[in-house]
């Protein structure tokens, strides 16, 4: 039973992460346009860096 | 898990120009001294990746643009731009490569850019979601066996990660059902309300009396999948109403009025009788008047449905709505605002609209039905039990609340959501957008179909009909003539002619007589295109102009209206599915005879005023028939308000589309006999979802009743019933 003692915390910490991770995603206006999103990975453009 | 921030990355240039775009625009917005342009324009017709990569490419590649984002889900594109920039150079720019584009009020559609409410219940879904899954980690252990102090932990931890997200998450029931109690009404969210804070309670109570049944899995899992029917139900209405707002947004409506000499440009609201207002060709006329000065004709299809352009002149009155076609006029306003036939239109509207008795949706019958019962059974379990048990309160509080978790409408939450985010993306997807959430229910009991013609079943715009039999040198003339022109019939004659590969004649002096026609001199000859009793022709019925050739008999081109596309098919595809078809219009006898036999429709009237539309509609209606009206002019308003459901295409009047519960974006007239199909099936979708529900309902409340129902039991009907309902929607075909 001593198990419990970490992996409780651990499981909540990394649901945790997992819900921060959504928070940024939806902050940073990544669901705004999911039908865009779908096609836009078939666009052939891209560069390899951002840009500024 | 490994595998997300490394696609995330990867996918980040790509996704980059919003993540600068955004913040610079934030920037802005806080106030930066020399503002730059934020455009922001509508795309209709785009809908693939081609469209996106398109279009960004070509504002990029404009001068002075910084940034251009493509929404395909709202179908519009964001475009940061040096302040030169205009929406027109853009707007420019992609009908060059093909793309229809109108210009937005960015002020307008602030609220539905930055979807504040749309992003909270996604957050809100988020942490129920998290939740869900923690709590549901820990339930299994206690549902495979957990016993006494171990159970208890797994429950307190439960408690501490439900408590919370029930207080976060589930506000949005919370804060309706509070707004229902206090008018007096118990909606659907008072009993969601009740179950969530019931559950959580009695956990909270059963937990600490290391009860073996705590209910913090099924508290917020009823708050997640509600919160999703919730959502999908927002979603639905944000797209509809962006895009209605969108509509809204293109017209922005201004004068130009002559004070004391210079010309000022005023917004419309603010004409008083008395103003000289000057209109441009091309211009629509914003306030009743008389011509003071200048000679012109007039289009008044949107107001009458007459194709026929009409001659004004001074002491010619000139009715709101109207477009200036050829000169330029001075009008002395004689009635502006309330006074206007425009506003009288718009009474007739707001009298259509309160005769026409508000239609109770599906969901909300559903709702009146179900609240009271699932009170009444609940209730009724607690006193039975209260007697049964000789007063053992736990006991039957326990099964009162398991009664209520059980019935709670998850599936019924998301029976009606889930089907119509279902039907009106497919509709959205084939050009119609869906401005009311029940018109989909609507549209479903249509039987009666009413056309108007003039920009509904035709285009609204000309096409010469008998250039063939012309004489090729006179043909090459009037080309000559038409393409220095700037009236509509001169503009569709001189397109009909270059498309027939005629090369126009050398004709000099050209000038254009406002009102009248174009004239010049063909070598030694003197040749004019215009209006009948100018060049000496017979006038006839039919929309026509004439050429006259010094020395010749005058010719006449007669033209149709072209037909929009998919018309005949709408009309064929209507009477397939049995519906009784109507044209009728306010254009003359000849030209709704023709139209009407063209496309074998039986019922049609001819010359109609405004007011005899809204009465045959009202008639049809009182003879229990359900009316589908598709028109847009303002001579269709009324009826389109007083119809059972309407619609209108996107190039109809402001009034017409505000009026109407569907708006087609495209041209093509098609998608509304499928909007009917699709809608029919709808509805036997969401039918078949509320069987499903009821069917759940009738399996699981007896169990609850008995006091048999566990933890586990309701978490595997609740998710059971809203998986079963969601693909069921998911069918629509």
């Amino acid at each position: 039973m001593e198990a419990l003692t970490y992996s409780i915390p651990i499981s909540l910490l990394l649901g945790g992460i997992g819900l921060l991770a959504f928070f940024w995603a939806l902050r940073r206006g990544q669901f705004d346009d999911p039908k865009g999103d779908s096609e836009r990975i078939l666009s052939t453009e891209f560069d390899d860096k951002p840009k500024s | 898990m490994t595998a997300s921030p490394l696609l995330s990355e990867r996918a980040s240039p790509s996704a980059c120009p919003a993540c600068i775009a955004a913040p610079s625009a934030e920037r802005l917005a806080a106030g930066a001294a020399p503002r730059d342009a934020r455009l922001i324009l509508s795309l209709p017709t785009a809908h693939c990746a081609v469209c996106i990569t398109d279009v960004e490419r070509a504002l990029h590649r404009h001068p002075g643009v910084r940034s251009a984002r493509v929404n395909l889900t709202m179908k519009r594109v964001s475009v940061d731009a040096e302040p030169q920039v205009t929406a027109a150079d853009l707007i420019g720019t992609l009908d060059r490569i093909g793309y229809e584009a109108h210009e937005l009020d960015p002020g307008l559609l602030s609220a539905t850019e930055t979807d504040k409410r749309g992003r909270d219940l996604l957050m809100r879904i988020g942490v129920s979601g998290f939740a869900m899954m923690n709590i549901m980690l820990l339930s299994i252990s206690v549902w495979s066996g957990a016993e006494a102090a171990t159970r208890d932990l797994f429950h307190w931890i439960s408690g501490a990660i439900a408590l919370p997200t029930v207080l976060f998450a589930g506000q949005p029931f919370f804060a309706s059902a509070w707004t229902a109690l206090k008018a007096g009404r118990l909606g659907m969210d008072f009993p969601i309300s009740l179950a969530i804070v019931l559950a959580s309670s009695i956990s909270v109570f059963e937990t600490m009396h290391s009860g073996h049944h705590a209910y913090f899995d099924a508290a917020v899992m009823l708050t997640f999948f509600l919160l999703v029917g919730r959502y999908l139900d927002y979603r639905t209405r944000a797209v509809a109403r962006s895009a209605a707002e969108e509509l809204a947004a293109l017209e922005v409506p201004r004068a130009t009025i002559l004070r004391d000499g210079a010309e000022v440009v005023v917004p419309v609201g603010d004409l008083v009788p008395g103003d000289l207002v000057r209109i441009r060709p091309g211009a629509r006329i914003p306030a009743d008047g008389e011509v003071v000065e200048g000679t012109s004709e007039t289009d008044r299809s949107l107001l009458t449905g007459e194709s026929l352009p009409v001659w004004a002149g001074p002491g010619v009155v000139l009715s709101a709505g109207e477009v200036n076609l050829t000169g330029p006029l001075t009008l002395r306003v004689t009635a502006a605002g309330r006074d206007s036939s425009l506003h009288r239109m718009a009474d007739l509207v707001a009298a259509a609209e309160s005769a026409k008795n508000k239609y109770t949706s599906l969901a909300e019958r559903a709702a009146r039905a179900y609240s009271p019962l699932v009170h009444l059974l609940s209730f009724s379990a607690f006193g039975f039990w209260m007697w049964q048990t000789g007063g053992d309160l736990r006991f039957a509080v326990n099964i009162s609340a398991a009664v209520l978790i059980i019935t709670c409408p998850c599936a019924l939450g998301l029976a009606v959501p889930a089907v119509v985010t279902a039907a009106s993306g497919k509709l959205f997807r084939s050009g119609l957008l869906i401005k009311d959430g029940t018109a989909l229910e609507r549209l479903a009991e249509v039987d009666t179909v009413v056309f108007d013609k003039t920009g509904t079943l035709t285009m609204g715009a000309p096409e010469p009909e008998n250039l063939a039999d012309l004489p090729p040198e006179a043909l090459a003339v009037a080309a000559a003539l038409a393409e220095a022109s700037g009236h509509p019939l001169a503009r569709a004659l001189a397109e009909s002619a270059r498309a027939l590969g005629v090369v126009p004649a050398s004709v000099q002096d050209l000038r254009e007589v406002p009102g009248y026609g174009i004239e010049g001199r063909w070598g030694d000859v003197r040749v004019r295109l215009g209006r009948a009793d100018w060049i000496g022709a017979e006038p006839g019925t039919v929309t026509a102009t004439h050429l006259s050739i010094e020395g010749q008999v005058p010719l006449s081109i007669r033209f149709a209206d072209r037909l929009r596309p998919g018309a005949e098919q709408a009309v064929r595809a209507f009477a397939a599915q049995g519906k009784q078809v109507w044209l009728v219009s306010g254009d003359v006898q000849g030209a709704v005879a023709d139209l009407a036999q063209r496309l074998g429709i039986a019922d049609w009237r001819a010359g109609v005023l405004p007011q005899e539309k809204a009465a045959l509609v009202r008639d049809l209606t009182a003879a229990g028939r359900h009316v589908l009206m598709v028109g847009d002019g303002l001579n269709d308003t009324a009826a389109l308000a007083g119809a059972h459901v309407s619609v209108s295409p996107a190039s109809a009047l402001d009034a017409a589309r505000t009026a109407s519960d569907i708006v087609l974006l495209g041209q093509d007239l098609t998608p509304v006999a499928e909007a009917v199909r699709i809608s029919v099936k709808a509805r036997k979708r969401i039918k078949e979802n509320f069987g499903i529900s009821f069917l759940y309902n009738v399996i699981a409340v007896p169990i609850a009743l008995v006091g048999l129902a566990t933890p586990l039991a309701a978490a595997l009907a609740m998710s059971l019933s809203s998986i079963t309902v969601s693909l069921n929607a998911l069918r629509l075909k």
